[in-house]
């Protein structure tokens, strides 16, 4: 099943991608830089420091914000997944072409409402509902808005599932859990990855909802760093990104030859 | 019809859902806009929609989406197949959704110090022998950075698509004397179209309602229907005309759900 | 299946462990205790040790939330939902609060400190006789340029931006009230004019302005100036303080028109908890000394007369940031002028926006 890479990729295409993938680093990599710079602004390198790393430790405040950024992103993309998921499976199995445009749409508005409209509403339906604001509020908030982006991912998967597959599961006597399990759920496994971790984009990035529902002293970092704006973002934040960015880089690497070792050649897919 | 039983189970997290997040909010701003900004019950906002500011403001915000989202098509797809063709594939398409988890804000001062009139784009084109332009507060540099955002929701379900192909499909048509190109647009496109129309609609759709980055990056040259949300609701504070422009926006996201809607194959 | 379930059940203790991590740290932190004050904040705009010192003077442990705008503030006060027990909102928005019944009188008694603040900062038309706020911070309108980069160009006067040699030279702070009101003093009218013929006038008069303007961009004008992106920038004086605190080059002028002379107050909201802790900490931020400090950290204007004595000269006899009572004169605060007329200053400065060159 492993490609061998030189006879698939022209030196052509070799290049494409690694033009793809400059691009899509240079500007972690100049935020990284900056971390560095003793002249304190993102321009003009005076010289090395590693101050604003040091600054970084010393602030419990800003590790707890880490922390809360972390756990709520981690949750509800999780909760977001699963749910996500079933109704994409829901909508599938629904035959009327007229109920599932509908349901898509109603799927999709989140997507297309701006953030603020969101946050707004989910505001007012928090203190109607007379829920708190603070954690909780806000871990709904991001399952609530990453769920839809999930169904998108899953949803082409299952179209792309042949209907005779599942036809043939249950000729052989699978039960409906089986077939669940055994044939559908390892099928879509990709697009639910693929959901898992855009939702976690979508919860990490999101500030203006966050902002909305939040409350008694919960803050997330994208607010932080939105609220320092006015008076400059001053650079331990590049150098909290920074730390943050070689973790999940390690931690994406790592986890990947974990898996790739307990499956030879596939990362979590069948075939 | 035991069928129909676990449908409903599956549905049923996701019905709760769409009912208290979707519904709900969306009522709510149906009812909203129907209020002037002192509180009056008046049809003044949807007058005021179709004036010609917000009409233009609508056709820039379509011009400003389909840009994006062709362009993040045009580069995502190849992206996305010689992806496929990686060893580790699956790390690959990890890396490019990585750079997506760092804050958002933090990346748009990035570009403003890499485009900025001493940034390194423009060190590069002086070295080039191409001179310094200015790239910040242009269309180009909204157009970019907004690809750049939107392109890992583009790669994502393209790659699915692509990587389930059957290899023995394209061994086949190989065998068959097709060429590469035709290939590639009578087996392998059609075969990830749907993978195709899902990264469409996770770019087009928001990118109508795109903000922060029309003052970020374009400085304000470019207006799109959620900057005058943003402002409706944050700097007037007229909830009602901010609805309404929602409302318009979700109208437009309904018909291109329906109009690119699913026809199954062999369903 | 398999691997589906192994990765969901690393993401749940990855997620544990965190949250046990982050209770540990809040209880550790005295955040889940009562005796807290909940301040409500622009983002990086107090010296964080003042915060340690009236921590451990007082034995109340402050909770420390940000907003990024005056109206986002506001709409989280009026829901409710959550609470906070001072926030500091600037003049306008404190007009509207105190007619909107969102604040709490405070009660002077408690206030001793009061005393050190400069008489003609109090007692003004958005709060009289300071019933509702105290002041925090003060500044005002204008231009901030680089003279190296107009080659020894003097600017003085809002007009002087119309010059054709500005040419795409010139950064907006994207505010309505500020560039409507920009417009409006070139005419020679008040910033707070709600005559539409004047607006549409000062609309007109701006729309030829747009060859001159590179951009009309948010709180990045800082880092824009800074990086000497552009020549000219129209900004609050606190914002160019900062900016020339970094680059020396920049010079920062109240053009001679007129221009406006803001505020930001300390509130106690209506979902304050802990009144008492709000009015202790209040008082506390009124100490010359402790004003001083936060003045030279924060690097705005404070209108603590006595803290004026602990501070560097040459920062207060700086006229461009601390003008004298007569240079102050001509500024006009902004009203609060309804939702009508606000909705009709933003819907001119969006038409303005959209006028392309």
């Amino acid at each position: 099943m492993v490609y061998k890479l030189d006879q698939r990729i022209t030196p052509l295409s070799r290049i494409f991608l690694v033009l793809i993938f400059f691009i899509l680093y240079a500007p972690i990599f100049f935020l990284v830089f900056y971390s560095f710079n003793s002249g304190g602004t993102m321009y003009n390198f005076k010289s090395f420091t590693l101050d604003w790393y040091r600054e970084l430790f010393q602030d419990s405040r800003l590790l707890i914000i880490v922390l809360n950024t972390l756990v709520i992103a981690l949750v509800s993309s999780l909760f977001a997944t699963i749910i996500g998921t079933l109704g994409a499976l829901g909508i599938h199995s629904i035959r009327k072409r007229q109920t599932k445009n509908t349901l898509l749409s109603l799927n999709n508005v989140l997507i297309v409402s701006p953030d603020v409209i969101i946050g707004a509403s989910f505001l007012i339906l928090f203190t109607m509902a007379g829920i708190k604001l603070g954690m909780y509020s806000v871990l709904l908030s991001h399952i609530a808005f990453s769920i839809p982006i999930v169904v998108l991912m899953v949803l082409p998967k299952l179209s792309e599932m042949s209907p005779t597959l599942i036809d043939a599961a249950r000729d052989l006597g699978a039960s409906q859990w089986n077939v669940l399990t055994k044939v559908v759920l390892p099928f879509i496994t990709p697009g639910i990855f693929a959901g898992f971790f855009m939702a976690l984009t979508y919860s990490l990035d999101d500030f203006a909802v966050t902002f909305f529902v939040t409350g008694n002293g919960f803050t997330t970092l994208s607010v932080e760093i939105y609220s320092l704006a006015r008076r400059g973002i001053s650079l331990n934040v590049n150098a909290l990104s920074a730390l943050l960015f070689l973790f999940t880089l390690v931690l994406v690497v790592v986890y990947y030859f974990i898996s790739q070792r307990n499956r030879p050649g596939r990362w979590g897919v069948k075939k | 019809m035991n069928n129909k039983v676990t449908r409903n189970l599956y549905l049923f997290p996701y019905a709760l859902w769409i009912v208290l997040f979707v519904v709900a909010p969306l009522l709510l701003v149906l009812y909203y806009s129907f209020f002037d900004i002192e509180g009056h019950f008046s049809l003044v906002n949807y007058k005021t929609f179709f004036t010609p500011v917000y009409l233009k403001m609508t056709l820039s915000s379509f011009w400003y989406a389909f840009l994006i989202t062709v362009i993040s098509l045009i580069i995502a797809y190849p992206t996305a197949y010689l992806l496929t063709k990686t060893i580790h594939k699956q790390l690959w398409l990890l890396l490019i959704i990585v750079p997506s988890w760092i804050n958002l804000l933090l990346k748009a001062y990035a570009f403003l110090g890499i485009f900025g009139t001493k940034g390194i784009a423009n060190s590069f084109l002086e070295a080039v022998g191409i001179g310094a332009k200015q790239i910040l507060f242009t269309d180009f540099s909204f157009v970019f950075v907004s690809v750049y955002i939107f392109i890992p929701f583009m790669i994502l379900p393209i790659f699915n698509a692509l990587n389930e192909l059957n290899p023995t499909l394209l061994d086949a048509a190989n065998d068959l004397g097709a060429s590469k190109w035709i290939t590639f647009r009578r087996v392998i496109f059609p075969l990830t179209i749907d993978g195709v129309k899902a990264g469409c609609q996770v770019v087009f759709i928001p990118a109508l309602s795109l903000f922060m980055l029309t003052r970020l990056i374009a400085g304000n040259r470019v207006i799109t229907l959620g900057t005058a949300i943003e402002q409706q609701f944050l700097v007037t504070q007229d909830w009602g005309m901010g609805s309404t422009i929602a409302v318009f926006l979700i109208l437009i996201m309904f018909l291109i759900i329906s109009l690119t809607g699913n026809r199954k194959r062999g369903v | 299946m398999s691997s589906l379930l192994r990765f969901f059940l690393g993401i749940i203790l990855v997620s544990a462990v965190f949250f046990y991590t982050l209770s540990e740290l809040n209880s550790s932190q005295g955040y889940s205790g009562k005796n807290t004050l909940t301040i409500y904040n622009w983002g990086d705009y107090i010296d964080t040790d003042l915060i340690k010192r009236f921590e451990k003077e007082t034995g109340i442990k402050v909770i420390y939330e940000t907003f990024d705008s005056n109206e986002a503030m506001l709409t989280k006060i009026e829901q409710g939902g959550t609470t906070y027990d001072i926030a500091v909102p600037s003049e306008y928005m404190i007009d509207k609060m105190r007619k909107e019944h969102l604040l709490i009188p405070l009660d002077h008694s408690k206030l001793p400190n009061l005393k050190n603040i400069d008489p003609r900062f109090m007692d003004l038309p958005f709060d009289e006789n300071n019933k509702y706020s105290v002041p925090y911070f003060w500044g005002t309108v204008g231009i901030v340029y680089n003279p190296k980069m107009l080659n020894g160009k003097k600017i003085n006067s809002w007009n002087d931006l119309w010059d054709p040699d500005l040419r795409n030279k010139i950064l907006l702070v994207d505010g309505a009230r500020e560039i409507m009101g920009m417009g409006l003093n070139s005419l020679g009218y008040s910033l707070n004019d709600t005559n539409h013929a004047h607006l549409q006038e000062a609309k007109r008069k701006l729309d030829t302005l747009t060859p001159n303007i590179k951009a009309i961009v948010g709180d990045e004008i800082r880092l824009l100036l800074q990086n000497e992106e552009a020549s000219i920038g129209i900004v609050w004086s606190g914002v160019a303080s900062e900016i020339m605190s970094e680059n020396e080059d920049l010079e920062y002028v109240v053009p001679v028109e007129g221009s406006n002379l803001w505020f930001d107050n300390m509130v106690i909201p209506k979902t304050a908890k802990n009144k008492e802790a709000a009015l202790k900490f209040m008082n506390f931020m009124l100490d010359p000394k402790v004003a001083a400090q936060n003045a030279e950290y924060v690097n705005y204007s404070t209108p603590n007369k006595k803290a004026l004595a602990y501070m560097p000269k040459e920062t207060v006899n700086d006229e461009r940031f601390y003008p004298s009572p007569k240079l102050t004169e001509k500024l006009e605060v902004y009203e609060n002028l309804g939702k009508k007329n606000l909705a009709y200053y933003n819907e001119l400065f969006l038409e303005f926006k959209m006028h392309r060159k």
